[in-house]
């Protein structure tokens, strides 16, 4: 089944969430915003023009949860281009390479390039695991793009494919959101706590953290808010959210109410009276609507 | 003998199906508050009718037992008569419309509403899950960042079964939420 939708309202770290955590394959295709005439309703019953995809610009590829290749549309990502973006080749021998090795696979270039010590496999390795990143990365800053995540379809066998485990991407690519208003979305209340998930030890190892968000979470405690935890490492409200935001998708860290936080003033008449409300109805009430419901 | 009525409330984001979902299960036509949508209106061309101030479906257990099933009108225009509604709940249904990702915040945004309101047991219904480009639930759980512990059920608002199995899943967390 293909997941579509627009990166306005599922972003592009929110997929990587979900992919991460489910573990999924297939590619993540993001195509240029074409605004039409035609109009679409939010959540909200706000109208808006709808968008639909234009030309395909960026292809993200995943396996079993892990990021292993992307390409772009207005990039030739030939594996000599590859590497002379990374610095292992100069211009000129990117160019011989892009005409002799014309009808090679990445793979068998790659093998040659290596056997002619050109490069080292780790070179090449690296290199399109930096290639990889950057779009990535660009990727996660773009804001109105449809996009489609089709399941089970990945680069053909010939593509050299490197895995990347997404949390430290999606901590990464936090890092460099422009979008805040987002943000503030995801995280509206920074009363709440923050915990560590089950096994944190695992879900921690490998993960490069910044000193700053290092000092965020030897914080994390449900006892203290996020807000606590701000003024304690002395950040403003758009930098805890920023850093609470990247451990939350990266599934760091979840979200608790801490002891003692008190309900929007708004529902506190309604607890009551919802509390007088479930004290009356009895088990058996509960029992005959079941009965009900099932022969109805 | 007194009768004694029992409420639950049906809420969710514009278009997510909530009318469709009590007009499947109600013994009365269902009462609705729609109005018809203007040209002017956000909301034309989307649905010819919108809720504006609830929906009410009755189910009559006994003569002396009725259930109420309350629809919230989905525009946050009238989110006013959320909190009325939502007093004395039994329980909630927060209906997603699975195969629209643009209201997938505003479900959250409900759901945290009315969690608020009440601590009454819930359920999300994973709505139109007929529909060829709908989230399958399990994406919807972490798209929504649902806890593993609250029940997210598909459902097809126009099929009764589906619509009686949401209904039964919330009774039974009404009944476990009484055991502990």
């Amino acid at each position: 089944m293909a997941l579509k939708g627009n990166l306005a309202d599922f972003s592009t770290t929110q997929i990587l969430n979900l992919i991460n955590l489910a573990r999924k394959t297939g590619t993540l295709r993001i195509y240029e915003p074409i605004v039409t005439d035609e109009t679409i309703t939010d959540g909200q019953g706000n109208k808006r023009k709808k968008v639909v995809p234009g030309e395909e610009r960026a292809t993200i590829a995943f396996r079993e949860g892990k990021l292993i290749l992307a390409t772009r549309g207005d990039q030739d990502g030939h594996l000599a281009n590859v590497l002379q973006k990374a610095g292992k080749l100069n211009a000129a021998q990117a160019k011989v390479i892009r005409e002799r090795g014309a009808g090679y696979s990445d793979k068998a270039l790659a093998l040659m390039l290596i056997g002619a010590n050109y490069v080292t496999q780790a070179d090449v390795v690296r290199s399109i695991q930096q290639y990889t990143l950057d779009i990535v990365y660009d990727v996660m800053t773009w804001t109105a793009e449809p996009f489609v995540f089709e399941e089970n379809i990945t680069p053909s066998p010939e593509r050299i494919t490197v895995p990347i485990d997404l949390k430290n991407v999606i901590i990464e690519g936090t890092r460099r959101a422009r979008e805040i208003k987002p943000l503030e979305e995801e995280l509206p209340n920074l009363d709440m706590a923050l915990k560590f998930p089950e096994a944190p030890g695992d879900k921690f190892r490998g993960i490069h953290l910044s000193v700053e968000e290092w000092r965020v979470v030897s914080f994390i405690n449900p006892k203290n808010s996020i807000r606590q935890i701000a003024k304690a490492c002395n950040m403003t409200d758009t930098e805890i959210r920023r850093v609470v935001y990247g451990l939350l998708q990266a599934g760091l860290v979840e979200l608790v109410k801490p002891p003692g936080m008190q309900p929007p003033q708004a529902a506190a008449p309604v607890r009551r009276s919802q509390t007088q409300q479930s004290a009356a109805i009895k088990r058996s009430v509960v029992e005959r609507l079941i009965a009900k419901i099932k022969e109805t | 003998m007194p009768m004694q009525t029992v409420k639950m409330v049906i809420t969710g984001p514009f278009s997510a199906g909530k009318t469709e979902f009590i007009r499947s299960i109600s013994e009365i036509d269902v009462v609705t508050t729609d109005e018809g949508i203007s040209p002017e209106s956000a909301e034309y061309g989307t649905k010819e009718a919108t809720t504006v101030a609830m929906d009410f479906g009755r189910i009559t257990v006994d003569d002396d037992l009725v259930l109420y099933l309350f629809g919230t009108p989905g525009q946050r225009r009238f989110d006013f008569m959320w909190e009325i509604l939502a007093e004395g709940m039994l329980g909630f249904v927060v209906m997603v419309d699975s195969a629209k990702p643009e209201t997938f915040r505003e479900a959250k945004s409900i759901l945290e509403t009315f969690r608020a309101y009440a601590p009454t047991p819930y359920v999300v219904a994973a709505n139109k899950q007929d529909h060829p480009e709908a989230w399958s639930p399990e994406d919807l759980r972490i798209a929504l960042r649902i806890e593993e512990n609250v029940k997210l059920l598909p459902c097809i608002a126009t099929n009764k079964e589906s619509v009686k199995n949401v209904l039964l899943e919330l009774l039974y967390s009404i009944l476990e939420e009484m055991d502990t």
